[in-house]
């Protein structure tokens, strides 16, 4: 899925003399141990990583030096997809006599991976949870330093229903930090019905106490800005107005309510950069949102109504199961990516077709970007004209910041980019157990069928792993023994986890080619330095809904 | 028929067990089913087979060879073996990891469905009609006794019935129109059967158990059939289920890993070796680890044999003729006390507690077998007032019949092993303990909480209380009010069905105090030989009253500075009953008598003054060295002053001569008693056993295996009886182990009349796990040697009190 060495997200040119050097001196894998010795080996790829990891946070350093190289690691690329590679580099690792190496130990591993873990049940009334959601797990392994992902999830207060959603940032945080906070707010208000709205806005306006709109669950590293706040609340204020003066009297669609909120908040983000604060920091702070980007995949679920809306290539899949017990995944988000010929189809349809070999590049837009859909990015967004405008009259941060000065090649009839997710409806069914959203860290990793099966495993708890039996085949002692092991050693796993997302983090970095998490390999993984970290995986977020299947199948007898 | 689990039995019998009435019933199985098959002419495919019990470590070696040694005593050839030798029996075993092993020749494998088939033509043969394919809906029972059954075929009228109803028989005893409570639970029990072998196995091979690997394996059709005992057993049917389910039960192989990692750890190269099937067939469990027999104690013919903790086979021979023993003379033949279904009582009946207590009792089938084993389940039902009291100055417990009773006390800044590695058949970490415990009762006082006794009150409007009781108890009843009278209730055979002291607190009213397990045995023993007469009352008041022990020498002291009463020997002598008031407490039952032999009191108290009393004893008793103490030390003090304890050396067929109690028995207290003739006979033509004290010579307490009990007595080298209890004496310094010596004629084996003389004139060695240890037997206590050591005492005494 990823051209770069660290799967990133945006390809930016990089100006390294170290780099064509090795390109050259590796012309393919297999002749890797030959041509350069171990201890060579290891000081290459440390210099190698240190690189990436530089362009990958701190654009402006290489940038200084004005030289672009426009997608030079194209072979090199080829040689590091990280998921094939990962063997070899540790393997090479293993040559060098680096003494400093160490492992961490289980309850370390599990520090680690719990650190960011959160679960949230939904309270019961009268020993009666009436609600179609039993409660969710989530949680976050970073790669990047910071990390560039986020998730929120709160309950509607004046509408029914639930909101989950993961963010992935790109080209920094900030973007999706914004998104995480503000989202949820723009879909809350595009649900209300029109006299709450009224109320609300009679609460601002005689200073009285306002309707609380959302309850959040969140993790106590979730954090909202303080500063902002009061931007965003009048730019959220001047949404709900609209939406009074607007009042069509229908009542609100929830696909149509999701639409309008992705592409209102997109486009108060892009009017604030372009306004500008008189709070320098504050006035930073939204050009960084507006020059960074993100994803969203939110889930809306309300009674039996399950609704997804996506932008970009975060995924959301649903967790079946079957008759005979067994787990099957139901995809219920597309990635809108290069690898989606619908998606690739649309960018071209939106622009001249003298463009047309110039948009989709190495799987990227432009070139550049994976994502095809993303909120911010206003560089793909803004015309030329306006982006040097903006970037101009700026703070001194922005201008020195060489990735904001870029233009990308061939921008010829913007807007390329735009955040209108697409909307998925479904009707839960008894047998839909769980709702997996998770940024693309986890996808790249494990194929849905193996989440849908080791999550549901762990949902409905060790027994309720598929039974195995003999039947009328012919097994001996010997093989039921080592297959019975192997399914142990994955239910020994399933009991440090009292997370079912931190249980699909804990497989995603450390399984083997068994499909069984491997210690060593989750040690080695996890102990990576930071400025490696990113080689190998991407930051992961998880959201894993658990439904409450009594209640859902309630509601369709009711129905039927 | 047979079409339960029955059907499904791995039928291996096997007469290595641990507890004596077991061994004995599995020994009688095995002798039955080896003639079925010639008697009957139906095929019970027995064969010979032997098993080999194996030891991976060596305490598991010393619980075979405790085994072997009752085995051998027994006439039931065993042997221990090396590990190459359990080679040479066995072709495919791994002998790496062994210490060695027990080989019992005699063992042998039956087809367990048609050994009922066998049993069943036998029956039809001699008259017995067996309706197949008929079930019981309710038990009709009229006056507290069954009168016939209800099927869904019609009514049959009945005088006995059996409820065999195995897993089901907790359900059909709660079917009838009084409920028996049959304490049992079914849990998933697996084995796996495989193809044969390439090169088949013999059906001579030996059957292998291997505790420690918690499986057994047999041969099965040249190939082979292996189960087992895992530890994290999976209990079914808690709310009772259809008894067709049972054909549809799972199998679970991810459940059965760690016993196929046994298996071929245990036989590696079965490995190649093709599956058959994994057998998944319930077993049912019961609270104790041992079978359920005998009749109910409230409803009169309803008779129970159910609970065999998956040694159906092994037991059911021997099991059946008990209980038809019973049903014929009134008693079985042996002592089978330890299986009587009157052991538990409707506490034990609680679902809940039986979930729990069988996944703890399942996985002890295979656990190491140690004396003092106390069960960790369904703990804390029945509790002192005093438990939190008690619990918080470092109380450790143990329980009996629901009851927690504390075992010692351990000292602040003391620690304890851990429970598993506490396990041990040698001196146990409480030894010192328990030792200043017995030091505090010998030289000050102390005091043990025994609330769990078992406590009746008789009482009438005329004469009847004294009439009846002195018909159903051996000693003089009829004493000035306020004695108290130790006397054995007995059986018609002269047995002790009950050890018990009446008080007499009135001329009309007397109190009674039984072992804690007697509570329901006692009562419906007394129920059904009381007349029926409404101006006899008798109640249980076992929950009403808070019994304190105090023991020792200062326990005189500390009660009368409580109670400002005389309480010197002559106001308040032995064996005797005042209700005084003790602290602020009015009311309270203060008796001269302590179970032990040692000087003190046994205070009863309304549970409401209990805390009150605890508090001013202990504060009162300060300046005297007052501490608690637990059982252990009661145990030890007792057993060195030979007192014999119900349930553990008196049993139904032991008699007052026979354990030196003829001053409990008065033979001319002027009326009859139940089992006078046989006392009489008894002391015309002598005993055929004697209770017996032996005290180890060459026992080395720190180093040698301990005594327990159950373990074989040699007189000049020839098998005379077994002990039924031991304990350290702190005083002696040395085992005290009391047991009966019987007198078996050298060349017949009959059983000779036991003198005075043949116990005096014999060489006497105990047998503990096959290492023997010379013993000295005496027929009375030490009294000399006491009276000698608490002048020295004396002396000590006065040191402990300037401690």
């Amino acid at each position: 899925m990823c051209v770069c060495p660290g799967p990133r997200r945006i390809a930016i040119p990089v100006r390294s003399s170290r780099l064509p050097l090795l390109s050259d001196a590796m012309p393919a894998p297999t002749h890797l141990f030959p041509l350069i010795r171990n201890c060579e080996i290891s000081r290459i790829c440390s210099t190698v990583c240190y690189c990436h990891h530089k362009h990958l946070c701190c654009f402006s350093s290489h940038f200084a030096h004005g030289h672009f190289r426009y997608a030079p690691q194209k072979r090199f690329a080829a040689l590091y997809r990280p998921k094939e590679n990962f063997n070899h580099f540790i393997h090479a690792r293993d040559y060098a006599s680096t003494p400093q190496r160490f492992y961490l130990t289980p309850p370390q591993v599990n520090s680690i991976l719990k650190a960011n873990e959160y679960s949230f049940k939904v309270p019961e009334f009268d020993g009666k949870n009436v609600s179609s959601v039993l409660g969710f797990d989530s949680n976050q392994l970073p790669a990047n330093a910071p990390i560039e992902d986020r998730r929120s999830a709160a309950t509607c207060l004046q509408t029914r229903g639930m909101l989950l959603g993961v963010f992935d940032g790109h080209a920094g945080c900030a973007c999706a930090q914004a998104v995480s906070e503000r989202l949820f707010y723009y879909i809350a208000v595009s649900l209300l019905p029109h006299e709450t709205l009224l109320e609300i806005e009679n609460a601002v306006e005689s200073g009285r106490a306002l309707l609380p709109i959302l309850q959040w669950h969140k993790h106590p590293n979730d954090y909202f800005s303080k500063e902002a706040s009061k931007l965003y609340f009048n730019s959220l204020r001047t949404y709900w107005q609209e939406l009074i003066d607007l009042n069509s009297g229908e009542t609100t669609d929830v696909k149509e309510a999701l639409i309008n909120a992705f592409k209102r908040l997109d486009n108060d983000i892009s009017l604030e950069a372009q306004v500008g604060d008189p709070n320098s920091f504050l006035n930073y702070l939204v050009l960084r949102v507006a020059f960074s980007g993100a994803t969203a995949c939110v889930a809306h679920v309300d009674g039996v109504d399950l609704h997804v809306a996506n932008t970009g290539d975060s995924r959301a899949m649903l967790g079946v199961q079957e008759e005979d017990g067994s787990w099957s995944a139901v995809n219920l988000s597309y990635d809108h990516n290069a690898q989606n010929e619908r998606e690739v189809e649309r960018v071209k349809t939106e622009h001249p077709k003298s463009e047309e070999k110039s948009l989709v590049k190495q799987d990227r837009l432009l070139g550049l970007l994976m994502p095809f859909r993303a909120f911010g990015d206003v560089k793909f967004k803004w015309s030329i004209e306006l982006q040097k405008r903006v970037v101009e009259s700026g703070p001194d941060q922005l201008n020195d910041n060489e990735y904001t000065k870029f233009i990308p090649p061939n921008y010829h009839t913007p807007p390329y980019l735009t955040a209108e997710p697409e909307v998925i409806h479904h009707k839960l069914r008894p047998q839909d157990k769980f709702l997996v959203l998770a940024t693309d860290g986890l996808w790249e990793t494990m194929h849905r069928q193996d989440v849908a099966r080791i999550v549901g495993e762990y949902l409905t708890g060790v027994h309720h792993q598929q039974p195995i039996a003999v039947g009328g085949y012919k097994v001996t002692l010997g093989q039921m023994h080592g297959l019975l092991t192997e399914r142990r050693a994955r239910i020994s796993s399933v009991f440090e986890d009292q997370n079912a997302a931190t249980h699909l983090i804990r497989h995603a970095v450390g399984n083997n080619e068994f499909g069984t998490v491997d210690h060593e390999r989750l040690s080695k993984m996890l102990s990576l330095p930071e400025e490696l970290a990113r080689m190998y995986r991407d930051d992961i977020t998880i959201i894993v809904v658990q439904f409450n299947s009594h209640v859902i199948g309630a509601c369709q007898n009711e129905e039927l | 028929m047979a079409a339960g689990t029955t059907r499904f039995c791995a039928g291996i019998v096997s007469t290595a067990r641990h507890v004596s009435i077991e061994l004995k019933m599995a020994d009688y199985s095995n002798k039955l089913y080896q003639q079925l098959e010639q008697e009957t002419g139906v095929q019970t495919g027995y064969m010979k087979t032997g098993s080999i019990s194996l030891a991976q470590t060596q305490d598991r070696l010393i619980s075979l060879k405790r085994i072997a040694s009752s085995l051998n005593v027994m006439g039931i050839p065993c042997e221990i073996i090396t590990p190459k030798q359990v080679a040479q029996l066995h072709p495919l075993i791994n002998i790496h990891d062994l210490v060695g092993a027990m080989y019992v020749p005699e063992d042998a494998l039956v087809s367990s469905a048609n050994v009922s088939l066998a049993l069943a033509t036998a029956a039809s043969r001699n008259g017995v009609q067996i309706h197949e394919r008929t079930s019981v809906s309710h038990v009709l029972i009229q006056k507290g006794r069954v009168t016939g059954v209800e099927t869904d075929r019609g009514k049959i009228q009945c005088q006995y019935f059996v409820n065999c109803a195995g897993q089901w028989a907790y359900e059909l005893g709660h079917s009838g129109d009084e409920p028996v409570s049959i304490p049992l639970h079914a849990c998933e029990h697996f084995y796996l059967l495989t193809h044969p072998l390439k090169e088949p196995l013999a059906s001579s091979v030996p059957t292998i158990v291997d505790l420690d690997g918690r499986i057994y394996i047999r041969n099965w059709q040249g190939g082979i059939l292996s189960g087992g005992f895992e530890k994290n057993p999976k209990p079914l049917f808690t709310e009772g289920r259809n008894q067709l389910e049972i054909q549809n039960l799972q199998e679970d192989w991810d459940h059965f890993e760690p016993l196929l990692s046994a298996l071929l750890r245990r036989m590696p190269d079965l490995e190649a070796l093709q599956i058959m099937q994994l057998v998944n067939c319930p077993e049912s469990f019961t609270p104790d680890m041992r079978c359920i027999m005998g009749e109910s104690p409230t409803v009169r013919g309803y008779f129970v044999l159910a609970g065999m903790n998956s040694a159906g086979i092994s037991y059911g021979g021997g099991a059946g003729k008990y209980l038809a023993e019973w049903m014929v003379n009134g008693y079985p033949s042996e002592n089978v006390w330890p299986l009587d279904l009157k052991r538990f009582g409707t506490l034990q009946s609680s679902r809940t507690f039986l979930r729990h207590r069988v996944m703890e009792v399942m996985p002890l089938m295979c656990d190491l077998k140690v004396p003092r084993w106390d069960f960790q389940t369904g703990r804390q039902l029945r509790t002192s007032p005093l438990y939190d009291r008690l619990d918080a100055q470092g109380a450790r417990w143990m329980e009996k019949h629901g009851f927690e009773r504390v075992k010692y006390f351990v000292p602040p800044g003391k620690d304890l092993l851990d429970l598993d590695q506490s396990k041990t058949f040698y001196k146990p970490d409480w030894f010192d303990i328990v030792g200043s415990e017995v030091k505090c009762c010998k030289e000050a006082v102390c005091v043990i909480d025994m609330s769990s006794f078992t406590k009746f009150e008789i009482s009438s409007t005329g004469d009847q209380a004294l009439e009846s009781l002195q018909y159903l108890f051996s000693n003089d009843l009829d004493v000035p009010v306020g004695h108290v009278v130790h006397t054995g209730m007995l059986n018609e055979k002269g047995g002790y069905e009950n050890d018990c002291s009446i008080a007499r607190l009135s001329k009309r009213s007397f109190f009674m105090i039984s072992p804690t397990d007697q509570q329901v045995h006692c009562w419906a023993w007394l129920k059904n030989r009381l007349p029926n007469d409404s101006n006899l009352t008798m109640e249980d008041v076992t929950w009403k009253y808070t019994a304190l022990n105090l023991i020792g020498p200062r326990a005189v002291d500390v009660l009368s500075e409580l109670s400002y009463a005389p309480i010197t020997p002559e106001h308040f002598p032995s064996l005797f009953c005042k209700e005084m008031s003790v602290g602020y407490a009015n009311g309270i039952r203060v008796m001269s008598i302590t179970h032990t032999g040692e000087p003190g009191f046994m205070l009863y108290i309304p549970i409401e003054y209990a805390l009150h009393v605890y508090n001013e004893v202990m504060n009162m008793g300060q300046k005297y060295g007052i501490r608690n103490a637990g059982y252990y030390a009661l145990r030890s003090l007792r057993i060195e002053k030979f007192f014999a304890f119900w349930g553990q050396d008196l049993d139904a067929f032991t008699t007052p001569m026979e354990c030196g109690r003829e001053f409990q028995v008065k033979l001319d207290k002027g009326m009859q008693f139940v089992g006078q003739e046989a006392l009489l006979e008894q002391k015309q033509n002598g005993v055929y056993k004697r209770f017996t004290m032996f005290i180890l010579e060459d026992h080395d307490t720190d180093m040698d295996l301990w005594p327990w009990w159950g373990e074989p007595i040699f007189r000049n080298g020839r098998y005379v009886g077994k002990t039924t209890s031991s304990a350290y004496s702190y005083t002696l310094e040395r085992h005290v182990c009391l047991g009966f010596v019987h007198h078996f004629d050298e060349k017949t084996g009959e059983e000779l009349v036991v003198t005075t003389d043949f116990i005096n004139q014999g060489e006497y060695e105990i047998d503990i796990a096959g290492q023997r240890f010379q013993a000295k037997a005496k027929l009375y206590p030490f009294s000399s040697l006491f009276t000698h050591r608490r002048r020295k005492d004396e002396v000590e005494l006065s040191g402990y009190q300037r401690e």
